[in-house]
Formats: structure tokens, C-alpha cells, sequence
């Protein structure tokens, strides 16, 4: 079995949503908490690629902005490669930092309007100081021949490309400093569908030939399908289901998991019949009590209204979902 | 196998040379706005005249006003294109009570205005987007304390509280002392007075800058946070800034001529234009009308021609609002 | 056969720049039948909403209809005067936005729009219009229509937002609604619910519905026919299945290879190289020849019309002028 590149243990975060002082005491109202992520635990190993799927506010966004340094956790331990993160202690990270990178949703808005593309790329190995003088014009140029690009690109400006040719200079500014760790925030959400293709394409090739360790966040459930091994599914925070990609589809634990695949659009047009798609996310700032997908979920019990489930281990990976411990007690009786 | 190279754009199809640094200036939609816009050319072709006449203003006055030994008393009050009485000599525009030329006088007033007013602006913009930038990438408490400060200086009009700055300095500073530094205290004044505006764009600006993703970007490789104020988010912000500091330097050079009208501004052995017509208001009901006219138009035209280039500049920079 | 709700020939509609005249519709024409939900599809840029924009006469200066004409039920109403097309619009062509927001006013509740919109449109009281709001409000799914329409647009959720459109984009009755990407600021969970809404509440009013969007399988879903767009001309147009599933035109084969599904199990997508040209450059002959695997010499030269193909279908690509010549003279 593979090592681990990155484990996650209990990574919590609260916002404060409150309102301002002087409001909240003319109001008379409570300091108000929003919990993006709640207690989410999962490991990414060496060469795989781990997906993050979910709908607005499921969290996704927020866990990889932890892991890469951009916020705080509230709570939670982030381990790479064997060694805790701690992002206040600038001189240990730095030689950590070096070896994960972002890859973000718009390519409009990640590369500077006002920096060339070669600065752009460099940017990276300056500031790692990995390379100096004439060898960095050449790495840039390397990497950008490496994203499909040519070397003359360098002096031109983010402007002069489309969309799809910036996504590719943000990846080889993301290859730059070497990394073994990519966190990929909705790499192609911002692109065409014929872009996407390539884009996911050249993503797997790098993956292939620099043995990358992937962390795709995103909100299609196809685009995952095609690239992850496995997925983690969130709603409202929470983690409720882990499992290899492929079964996740076939086997799915979590009616909501369940929900989502019957969201997809058919474009197979196969005519499989779907349970028809329920209500709307919850407001996080007030989540449902106990599971807090109670108030859509089809096999809702009792219990799901006043306790949350812990993690059942399932066939295909692990589930929060009090189902499941009916199903593991009438196993256990027979 | 990998990737096909690049998707095609539109320097991809038409194959021409590359052109100059001068030629694509010239071919961007700055320029191609400017020269759409007759209002934009006239007032810039005002400034210019202005300011190129002011800092040539020695090789081109006919006249040392500030010379003694070339004044003549008797060439005092000379109408404009008209000889003099006494002397015979003949002004364009006239002369003052001491027999100084005032087309000379105002060349030279044009240019302690404008180098108040240049060195107040940058001051104020050094001052308003170093604040700015900082109050708006720390936000919390740094962000408040600024915030309120600026608010506070808001309430009083700026021209009181240059008065005010000006005061204060000047009791600090030694008699001895008190004429060579008046104009540098007067840029002080000028400069506090107006770094508010600065800073408050730059602060709305920096927080939209600064959760875009290419700050993200230079975060997770744990660039400096003063590398990431300068190198990324300054270069970015530039924009409105400017157009303040266009609209700011018509506002201070206005703001010069009002204290020295006032008489708390620059000494009148380098008189400014407000001092010029602080001068000449004294004559305007004795019927040398000339001595306060000429200055205040040249005052009334730069500050319009380099207020109207402002407000283009702002239209420019800003298509949603055309 | 009827004649189509609307009929589009030869739109052309072009921004004049400084840099000369873009043209970004050139000779669009297609018919949308009664009760059809016709899907239009397109890369960002190729022109899908500008159609949508140029039929209900609301284009965004300078753009302009250069030529073509645009006929709803027999009527033609490309050279309306401004205020007949705006009674056409609402009455008789009904709108819904990609975000709800730009198309309800925030400082009025739900009730006195719609309320608004139906009084304006048709000849009944103000509490005929209220009842007809509120049973609308129900059809559209709103929970407790009846309290909640004098809510106002900021106190329902996203999803609930876009329904509230549709109702009020159904108020009048109207013969065609034209959708433009009605789903794509919504979650995945609520896209499918407004689009059942959609497709439901039109089938049961007899409205057509021209679908425009860039997500495939929202028009899988949802449409009867596709037409899809490229670089502002029409590429394909036709059944949905057919198209979706043996796409004939060079850049819905790819388009279709391309896009990742929960069922393929190819390791790797097929990709059309580059991306569609901008419109300052549209190539000489058939605007997708850079990217073409097939493109022979006619393409690089001549563009080509839509070449009427079996089963309804069109197709503008030169693969298929050569064929029936071949056939005719084989």
C-alpha cells in the first residue's frame, strides 16, 4: 500500500458571522458562528488524487484553503508528509511550502494583470530562490513547452490569452517549484467544456510523468468521477462519505450521495429513472439538528433528527449515516 | 502526446511584426479615448503650456521679477500694451506697484504653485496609499483605527485644517528658519490635508485585490506580506489613485492660492499665484485691474484644465460608466 | 403543419468597433415549433445569448441587427418600434435570467410584481390577478404560496428566487419563454428541480421554450431539438438524441467526447485542440478548420450553409455537400 503524502485529523473551522458589536447590543443578539468544516478526517496517499465533492457551503473550498496555509483551522491537525503543519512557524514551513501548490477556479483572476507570464511562473522559484539568473528564463520555458505552450509566451501579459491558455500558465507557475502536492479548487468549473477536456488531460499527464498527489475540489460529479480515486462527499461541513471513486458511483452509502448522482443531468440518455431531487441546502449559520441532512433525506428515522452519526466503515470506504447501524446491527444478529 | 500547444489567439491568426513600445501606447483604448476626446486635448494641451512655461519660466519671462537691481519703481503700474508714462516701456501684461512685470511674475508664481501642489499630492498619495494598503490588507483593528481618523479629518473642511497644520508648524520652527521652510510646511499642510481620500480609495481597493487568487496564489508560497502590498496589489490599484491625484493636484494648487491669499502660505519674496492675487485684490478698486486679472485667470485655467483632464482620465479608466 | 412560434432567418448581428465591425451572429436561422423546447448550445462567446438578447429586441449597445429577420407566430418583430417590442415582451415572450436577482426588483414584494406584470398583460381585477399569482406561485413549487407571496425576492433562497422568475416569466400567458442559462448560478440538487419546473410548467401551458445554455445535459434533459453554436454561426441543429448521440458536425462529435460522464470509462477525454477563435479572428471558410481533424481544402475557403440531412437534421459542415454528391452521382 502507498504512504500517506497527507492526513487530516478533526479539521474544524468556525467563521464569525456576528454582527457588529454595538448591533449585537442594540439587538440584543447572540455572537453568531458559521461552521464551514466540522471534524473532517481523511488521508490523501502518494500518487493518488483525493476528490472533494459538495454544493455551496458544503466546506470543500474552506478545507483546502487549510490546508494549504490561506486559513486557520479552528481545530484539527494537518499532517504532511509525517510532519504537522504550522504555519506560524515561518522558517520550518518554508521548506514544507515548497512542496505543495494551488491550482485555482478562475484563471482570470489567479495570474496578476500586471505581471508577464514569465514573472508570473518564476514567481515561485524566486521566492523559494531554487534557481537565479538566465537558468530561470530557461525552467519557464521548459514549463511552459511542458503545459503546451511556447517559450516566447514568457514576455506577454495574462491578458493576451484564453481562458483555457491561462489555466495552463497557472499550472506550470504550480509546477514550478517542483511540488509533490497539488490542490486543485475547481480547476475547469471557470472553463468551456471543450477547454476542460484538455485541461483534465494535461492534468492526468503531469500527474502520470512527476508521480503528482492530487486534492481536486469540486462540484461536478463527473468531472470527479473521471479524475479522482478516490472521493470524499461533504455537506454542510461534514464529511459523510469516503470511498474509491468508481464504487461511489455504483454503491453510493449516503442518501445523499445518493441524491446527488440522481441530480446529474443524463447525457447518456439511458432513461434510468431517478428519485426526484428534494429541498435546498440549509442555511449553515442554523444547520438542522442531529444529521444535519435530516430534513431532505428520503429514509430519515428518529434518531437522525436528534443524534449526528459517526463514521460507519461500509464496503466501499466509510459513511456518516444512521442506516448504516441498523444494517451493521441486523448483520450482527444474524 | 501530451497537450496539443496552445489554443489559438488572436496574435496566433494575424501574423504582424511586433510593433513598438511607442506604437502600441499609442494604438491602446488610453490613448484612442484621449484622442476622441476634444475636451481631454485642449485641457492637456493647457496643463502642458502652463507647466511647460512655468519650469522654463527663467529663460522665458522677460523679466527677473525678483531681481532689485533690474526693478524699476517708475515702470509701477503700467497698464498692459500700453507705454509706460514715465519710462516708456511697454508691458503685455502690465506691471505691479513695484514695477515688476507681471507676465514675468506670473511665470514665476505658476511655479512655486505647481511645485507646491506636485510635492503636496505626491506627498499626500505617499502617505494615503502606504495607510491604505496597510488598513486594507490587515483590516481588524489597524483598518478601524485608520478608518476612524480619516472620518474625524473628514468632518473638518481641508483648507482649516491646513490652517491649522500650518500653525502649529510654524510655532515649532525658529523665526530664522521660518521663511526658508514656509513652503515646505505649506506642502505639509497641503499634503495631511488631502492623504484621506487617498488612503480610503486604496483601502476599498486593496480588499478587493486582495481575496482575488493571485494574492492567494502568492500566499500559499508564503511571500512576504510586504512583497505581496508592493509587488501585486500597489500595481493594481494605480488606477484610481491616479485620477485622484489629478482632480487632488487642481484641489492643491487651490488649496495654495487660498493661503496664500490668506497670507499663512509662501512668503511674498516668492509669491505663488495666490499670493500674486492677494497683491493685486489690493488694486482692483483703484483701477489696476490687471494686476489681480492675469493672475487669477492663469489660476482659474490650470486648475480647470487640470480638473477637466481628471475627470476624463476617470471616464477613461472606468468603462462601465460610459 | 403549423407554422413555427418563431422563426429566425439569416440573423446577423454585429458590433461595430474602433478595430472595425465584429460579427457575432452570422446568418442564424432556425424555427422553434409549437410546444418545442428548443436547446441552444455554445461555448462562451459563440453567441447563444446574443440570439436570445436580439429576439426580444433588448441587444446591448452598439451591438445590432445588420440583417435577418425574426418572426414570432407570422408576426415580424425585428423592426418593431421600441414600444410594441416591449409589449411583446412579458406578453408575449417570456423571460428567465441565469440571476434571479436582475430579474426581480428588490424593493417590491413578490405579490406586486407578479401582480403587476399580469394586470399589465391581460385585462382581469386586481384580485383575479392576485389569485392567478398565488395558484401560479403554487405550480412553481413555492411552499405556502399563498403567505409567502407578499414576501419580498430577498427572503427566498436561491432556488425559490428562480421559480418566482418562471412564475413571474409565465404570468402573461406568454407563447414562448426564452431561458438563458436558467440553472447555472444554482447548486447541482436545485438545478434539476428548476428545470423539471421549467420543462413541466411550459408542456402544461403549451409555451415553447428556447433553452439556452452551455451544460449538455441540461439540454439532454430538457430539449427536443439542439441547435448548437460556434463562433456565431450555427454548427448543427436537430432531434436532441441524434445529435447527442451521433453527432454529425466535426465540433459536436468533439464537443459530445469531451465532456466527462458517470458512465464513460476512457482514461482520457477526447479533446478538441485550441478553443474557439475570437471574434476579431475568425478564420476564412468554416470558422472550426484550425481545429478541424477533417478539414479538407473547401473549408479553408468557403463557409458552409446548413445542409438539410435526414430526420430534420442541418448540419453546416462541407464533410456532408461532398457526400451527397457523391450519392447522387455514384
Amino acid at each position: 500500500m502507498a504512504d500517506v503524502l497527507l492526513s487530516v485529523e478533526g479539521l474544524t473551522r468556525r467563521f464569525d458571522v456576528s454582527k457588529p458589536w454595538l448591533n449585537r447590543v442594540l439587538e440584543r443578539e447572540d455572537k453568531q458562528f458559521l461552521t464551514a468544516a466540522e471534524q473532517a478526517s481523511f488521508e490523501i496517499k502518494r500518487g493518488e488524487t483525493f476528490a472533494l465533492v459538495g454544493e455551496s457551503g458544503s466546506g470543500k473550498s474552506t478545507i483546502a484553503k487549510m490546508i494549504v496555509g490561506l486559513l486557520e483551522p479552528s481545530a484539527g491537525v494537518i499532517r504532511f508528509d509525517g510532519q504537522d503543519m504550522d504555519f506560524a512557524s515561518g522558517a520550518a514551513m518554508r521548506t514544507l511550502r515548497r512542496r505543495f501548490q494551488m491550482i485555482f477556479q478562475d484563471p482570470f483572476a489567479s495570474l496578476n494583470p500586471r505581471w508577464r507570464v514569465g514573472d508570473i511562473i518564476a514567481e515561485p522559484i524566486r521566492t523559494f530562490g531554487l534557481l537565479r539568473g538566465a537558468e530561470i528564463g530557461n525552467e519557464v520555458g521548459r514549463l511552459l513547452d511542458l503545459v503546451g505552450l511556447s517559450a516566447a509566451d514568457s514576455a506577454k501579459f495574462p491578458h493576451e490569452f484564453s481562458g483555457g491558455q491561462r489555466q495552463r500558465i497557472a499550472i506550470a507557475r504550480a509546477l514550478s517549484s517542483k511540488p509533490e502536492f497539488i490542490v486543485c479548487d475547481e480547476p475547469t468549473s471557470a472553463l468551456d467544456v471543450s477547454v476542460q477536456a484538455q485541461i483534465l488531460n494535461l492534468m492526468r499527464d503531469l500527474q502520470d510523468e512527476f508521480g503528482l498527489t492530487y486534492l481536486l475540489i469540486s462540484h461536478d460529479l463527473s468531472v470527479v468521477r473521471h479524475m479522482a480515486n478516490r472521493i470524499g462527499v461533504l455537506y454542510l461541513g461534514r464529511l459523510v462519505e469516503v470511498a474509491d471513486s468508481k464504487r461511489l458511483f455504483t454503491e453510493p452509502q449516503h442518501p445523499y450521495t445518493s441524491m446527488l448522482l440522481d441530480a446529474v443531468p443524463d447525457l447518456a440518455l439511458s432513461g434510468r429513472r431517478r428519485m426526484p431531487v428534494t429541498g435546498e441546502i440549509p442555511n449553515p449559520i442554523n444547520p438542522p439538528s442531529g444529521c444535519t441532512f435530516h430534513p431532505r433525506c428520503p429514509k430519515v428515522m428518529d434518531i437522525c433528527r436528534a443524534q449526528n452519526p459517526p463514521d460507519f466503515t461500509t464496503a466501499t470506504g466509510r459513511a456518516a449515516c444512521h442506516l448504516l447501524a441498523t444494517e451493521v446491527a441486523a448483520a450482527e444478529k444474524i | 502526446m501530451r497537450a496539443t500547444k496552445g489554443e489559438t489567439t488572436m496574435s496566433d491568426i494575424i501574423k504582424k511584426p511586433e510593433p513598438g513600445r511607442f506604437a502600441r501606447a499609442w494604438d491602446s483604448d488610453i490613448a484612442y479615448s484621449f484622442r476622441k476626446s476634444p475636451l481631454a486635448i485642449v485641457a492637456a494641451a493647457v496643463s502642458l503650456l502652463i507647466i511647460l512655461a512655468a519650469i522654463f519660466a527663467p529663460w522665458i519671462a522677460p523679466h527677473d521679477p525678483f531681481n532689485p537691481a533690474t526693478l524699476n519703481l517708475m515702470d509701477g503700474f503700467t497698464p498692459p500694451m500700453e507705454p509706460n508714462q514715465f519710462t516708456g516701456n511697454t508691458y503685455w501684461l502690465g506691471t505691479d506697484n513695484q514695477g515688476r512685470d507681471v507676465f514675468s511674475t506670473i511665470l514665476y508664481g505658476a511655479r512655486i504653485s505647481l511645485f507646491v501642489g506636485f510635492m503636496a499630492v505626491a506627498f499626500a498619495m505617499v502617505l494615503g496609499i502606504t495607510l491604505g494598503l496597510i488598513a486594507g490588507y490587515r483590516g481588524g483593528w489597524i483598518d478601524s483605527l485608520l478608518m476612524r481618523v480619516a472620518d474625524v479629518q473628514l468632518t473638518f473642511p481641508s483648507i482649516l485644517l491646513a490652517l491649522l497644520i500650518f500653525g502649529v508648524a510654524r510655532g515649532f520652527i525658529p523665526p530664522a528658519y521660518r521663511e526658508a521652510m514656509a513652503i515646505w510646511v505649506l506642502i505639509v499642510a497641503i499634503g495631511l490635508s488631502e492623504w484621506v481620500q487617498y488612503a480610503r480609495v486604496v483601502r476599498g481597493a486593496t480588499m478587493v485585490e486582495k481575496s482575488k487568487e493571485y494574492v492567494q496564489a502568492a500566499r500559499v508560497i508564503g511571500a512576504h506580506p510586504a512583497k505581496i502590498l508592493i509587488r501585486h496589489i500597489l500595481p493594481n490599484v494605480m488606477g484610481p489613485v491616479l485620477v485622484i491625484a489629478t482632480i487632488g493636484l487642481a484641489l492643491a494648487i487651490i488649496a495654495e492660492a487660498t493661503l496664500s491669499f490668506l497670507g499663512v502660505g509662501v512668503p511674498s519674496t516668492q509669491p505663488s499665484l495666490g499670493t500674486l492675487i492677494r497683491i493685486g485684490q489690493g488694486f482692483l478698486f483703484s483701477g489696476e485691474w490687471w494686476i489681480l486679472l492675469f493672475p487669477s485667470l492663469t489660476l482659474l485655467a490650470l486648475a480647470l484644465s487640470v480638473n477637466l483632464l481628471g475627470d476624463w482620465l476617470r471616464d477613461a479608466l472606468n468603462p462601465r460608466l460610459r | 403543419m403549423k407554422p413555427p412560434i418563431l422563426s429566425v432567418r439569416d440573423l446577423v448581428v454585429e458590433f461595430p468597433t474602433r478595430r472595425g465591425t465584429l460579427r457575432a451572429l452570422d446568418h442564424v436561422s432556425f424555427d422553434i415549433a409549437e410546444g418545442e423546447v428548443l436547446g441552444m448550445v455554445g461555448e462562451s462567446g459563440a453567441g447563444k445569448s446574443l440570439t436570445g438578447a436580439a429576439i426580444i429586441g433588448l441587444l446591448e449597445p452598439p451591438g445590432r441587427v445588420a440583417s435577418g429577420e425574426i418572426w414570432l407566430r407570422g408576426e415580424r418583430i425585428d423592426n418593431l418600434p421600441r414600444e410594441k417590442m416591449r409589449r411583446i415582451r412579458g406578453r408575449r415572450i417570456g423571460m428567465v435570467f441565469q440571476d434571479p436577482l436582475t430579474s426581480l426588483n428588490p424593493l417590491y414584494t413578490v405579490a406586486e410584481q407578479l401582480i403587476e406584470t399580469i394586470r399589465t398583460h391581460m385585462d382581469v381585477s386586481d384580485k383575479e390577478a392576485r389569485t392567478r399569482a398565488v395558484a401560479l406561485l403554487d405550480r412553481v413549487g413555492i411552499p405556502a404560496a399563498a403567505r409567502r407571496i407578499d414576501d419580498y425576492p430577498h427572503h427566498f433562497s436561491g432556488g425559490m428566487r428562480q421559480r418566482v422568475v418562471i412564475a413571474l416569466a409565465l404570468a402573461a400567458e406568454p407563447e414562448l419563454v426564452i431561458a438563458d442559462e436558467p440553472t447555472t448560478a444554482l447548486d447541482v440538487s436545485v438545478q434539476a428541480q428548476i428545470i423539471d419546473v421549467l420543462k413541466e410548467i411550459c408542456a402544461e401551458r403549451g409555451a415553447s421554450v428556447m433553452l439556452i445554455t452551455h451544460d449538455m445535459g441540461v439540454i439532454a434533459e430538457t430539449a427536443d431539438r439542439v441547435a448548437v453554436l460556434y463562433a456565431g454561426r450555427l454548427a448543427e441543429i436537430g432531434p436532441v438524441r441524434d445529435v447527442i448521440q451521433n453527432a454529425e458536425h466535426p465540433y459536436t462529435a468533439g464537443l459530445m467526447g469531451s465532456i466527462p460522464t458517470l458512465t464513460q470509462t476512457a482514461a482520457r477525454l477526447t479533446q478538441i485542440p485550441g478553443s474557439m477563435p475570437r471574434l476579431n479572428a475568425i478564420p476564412q471558410g468554416c470558422a472550426f478548420n484550425p481545429r478541424c481533424t477533417k478539414a479538407f481544402d473547401k473549408c479553408f475557403v468557403e463557409q458552409p450553409d446548413l445542409i438539410a440531412r435526414p430526420d430534420g437534421r442541418q448540419v453546416s459542415c462541407w464533410l456532408y455537400d461532398a457526400q451527397e454528391k457523391e450519392v447522387s452521382h455514384g
